[in-house]
């Protein structure tokens, strides 16, 4: 849209209304820097982390130190707020004034997530919470932890592999993209070229209903029936596996791209389908060899926000993937994802802990992803395939 | 029939069938999922929902009883979340239609960073939500004026961070509308001498004011089911009282489903709870985005 508007007519309090508007607008800007620097910030406190838990190990010989305060809180809310955080953790300990903080007095967390480690909160006495923090001073190099096969965050040696996790996020987005794009595209097809108006009319709408549904809901039904539906089909047993999560996943998917793609199929000159016609091809021939592949960058694209969608998917894969970190390519094992790994844990995490910036880690790692997925949908599958389709 | 016998061969027809068949199968199999989805919920639901539901406490544990919380905490939450957000989405979409030079490199920032939004995941909000808002903002806010109720999650920091996340189904929304407003008005508007934003707050925004309220409902509706961005922000599980005011936690629907359905030790228990909590999270998320469907259909015929 072209601007009637002219630059001359515009007097001081409007100017500065105009520009309000203008700053207004910077704020996604600003949310998206946000969201770097913040969810960086928590994140690099993991490679920081280092000098942190080395501290308490120094100070341990003077044990009536209020500086010992292993995996409580990161030093970021004390730079903030010096003066109220000091009483509060003082005032946790009123009976026992020489002890250390212990892990299990923090008020936000009051209780591990974990606890089959044997390390309940009530069993942690001074010397564990010790031998924990020098255990984390000793082997303070971060990398070999992150490093390994094993994702067991709660523990006295805890590991921090992302790799179970990254599996079982390919494996559920995969199964959810081979499930839901193809149906998606399908169906897309069906509606631009197949069905009656009648027919379209209350199909289109129906499925875009889907969209509608919070992921809760769809995690629920996977959860009570889709589940137990694979479970006597097929006589798995787990009978929450990457499976389920992936069909899951794929409800998530289908309405993304049947939208997408049925608006890219839509959008295709009518001429080229009253040309292929005219040649004498079938109505079937013109939609998949004539309509489809001109469609093509934005099926693609419509493929793409699919796949962002499934593996930033977390609901749906906190309830019906069964969660388990395992490194098997397996469909009908359970696999925990990255996004749940972090929905589930980061609610009992100790703020600042090590294992507070792993679950931040995670989310760069999500948020650089599906900013990738964007650029490349944005820049490249937007602008260069659709010039290259339409100028033909 | 004759003639289209006689130029394909039985095997081209054959495939022929096949590739509609196929195109068919897929989208009576997506229809027959969301219907069978709806179905379910609502027989398993339905018998289970009553007035009584929908206005008491849970009682034992969340085991018996109603939603009251979780529905009040939900109504709160949106409510606040419109209030933080639909302004900032209305004043972009104005922006982005009525002063942005297409090819400026603010405007396309501005469409990326909007686009980009649309597309990180909703955990990535929450991390955000306790990153910035809790821990930022929240302890900022507590340091600066002596007080200990903002560091910690709360309605406050929940519905601002899913005003954050739903900013771009405001601003895709809101844009539309303006878009719709005929160039006509504005230049009839602009030729009796009225400056631009003058033409804006009297023409074109009372104009599009339907498109500003079908943005903000799908906003609420979006917002109403999300659960993932708020799991850290200020949800709870367990709730007496209702928040007296927007530092104190909340129940909220989604999340108290996701808490039957998985956390508590008796789950069969309490089936029919959580299919008639599915039920009013669905029916309410539903009547929403119907009632953005019919404005924006109305809208759309004047």
């Amino acid at each position: 849209m072209s601007h009637p508007f002219q630059r001359s007519n515009i007097r001081p309090g409007e100017w500065i209304a105009e520009w309000s508007i203008r700053l207004v607008a910077s704020v996604s800007i600003i949310v998206i820097f946000l969201i770097f620097v913040f969810v960086f910030r928590e994140a690099a406190t993991l490679f920081t982390a280092k000098s942190a838990t080395n501290a308490p190990a120094e100070v341990s010989a003077n044990p009536s130190s209020n500086d010992m305060k292993p995996d409580t809180y990161s030093e970021e809310p004390d730079v903030y707020n010096p003066e109220a955080e000091e009483p509060s953790t003082a005032s946790g300990e009123p009976g026992a004034p020489g002890q250390f903080i212990r892990l299990s007095k923090n008020p936000r967390y009051p209780h591990y997530y974990n606890p089959d480690t044997g390390l309940l909160p009530d069993d942690i006495d001074d010397e564990t919470a010790e031998e924990v923090a020098t255990a984390s001073g000793d082997s303070g190099d971060i990398l070999s932890r992150l490093s390994g096969d094993t994702w067991q965050p709660v523990g006295e040696t805890p590991k921090f592999s992302v790799l179970p996790l990254i599996t079982g996020t390919l494996k559920t987005t995969v199964i959810a993209i081979l499930i839901g794009a193809p149906l998606g595209i399908l169906a897309a097809l069906y509606v631009a070229f197949f069905a009656k108006p009648r027919v379209r009319e209350f199909v289109k709408p129906t499925i875009e209903l889907l969209a509608g549904f919070p992921s809760v809901v769809i995690g629920f039904f996977c959860l009570v029936t889709v589940a137990s539906f694979i479970q006597d089909i097929t006589g798995v047993s787990y009978r929450l596996n990457a499976m389920v999560g992936g069909i899951g996943l794929s409800l998530a998917v289908i309405p993304i791209v049947f939208s997408i793609a049925e608006d890219a199929l839509s959008a295709v000159p009518k001429t080229l389908q009253e040309a292929s016609l005219a040649l004498g091809s079938t109505e079937w021939q013109t939609a998949y060899r004539v309509m489809l592949p001109a469609a093509a960058p934005g099926v693609f694209a419509a493929v793409l926000l699919g796949i962002g969608r499934a593996f930033g998917e977390t609901m749906i894969a906190i309830m019906a993937t069964g969660n388990a970190p395992l490194t098997s390519l397996s469909p009908f094992e359970p696999a925990r994802t990255v996004a749940a790994t972090i929905g589930s844990e980061m609610g009992e995490v100790v703020w600042g802990s090590e294992h507070y910036g792993v679950l931040f880690f995670m989310g760069v790692m999500l948020f650089v992803f599906s900013f990738g997925l964007n650029a490349i949908t944005e820049l490249y599958v937007k602008k260069r395939l659709m010039k290259k389709f339409q100028g033909r | 029939m004759e003639l289209s016998s006689t130029h394909i061969s039985a095997y081209k027809r054959l495939v022929g069938f096949f590739a509609v068949f196929v195109a068919l199968t897929a989208a009576v199999a997506v229809l027959g999922v969301v219907l069978g989805m709806l179905g379910s919920f609502i027989a398993n639901g339905g018998t289970t929902l009553s007035w009584q539901f929908l206005t008491e406490f849970p009682r034992n544990s969340n085991t018996e009883g109603g939603i009251w919380p979780a529905l009040a905490g939900t109504t709160f939450l949106v409510l606040l979340m419109t209030i933080l957000g639909v302004p900032v989405g209305t004043a972009t979409a104005v922006y982005l239609t009525e002063f942005a030079k297409q090819d400026s490199w603010f405007a396309r920032s501005v469409r990326f960073a909007v686009n980009t939004l649309a597309g990180v995941p909703s955990i990535v909000f929450g991390l955000f939500g306790v990153g910035f808002f809790i821990q930022f903002m929240g302890d900022g806010i507590d340091s600066w004026l002596g007080t200990s109720s903002f560091g910690d999650g709360s309605l406050l920091w929940s519905s601002a961070t899913l005003a954050v996340l739903t900013l771009p189904v405001v601003i895709v929304s809101v844009e539309e509308a303006l878009r719709a407003v005929p160039r006509d008005l504005r230049e009839a508007s602009l030729a009796l001498g009225a400056t631009r934003w003058q033409t804006i707050t009297k023409v074109v925004i009372p104009n599009a004011v339907t498109g500003i309220l079908t943005g903000s409902i799908l906003a609420v509706g979006r917002g109403a089911g999300e659960v993932a961005a708020i799991l850290f922000v200020g949800v709870t599980y367990s709730s007496e009282v209702l928040p007296s005011n927007v530092t104190e936690k909340f129940m909220h629907l989604g999340y108290h489903l996701f808490v039957l359905s998985t956390q508590s030790p008796d789950v069969d228990k309490t089936l029919p709870l959580q299919y008639a909590t599915t039920l009013v999270l669905l029916g309410l998320t539903f009547l929403l985005n119907l009632s953005a469907i019919l404005i924006r259909s109305r809208l759309r015929k004047r």
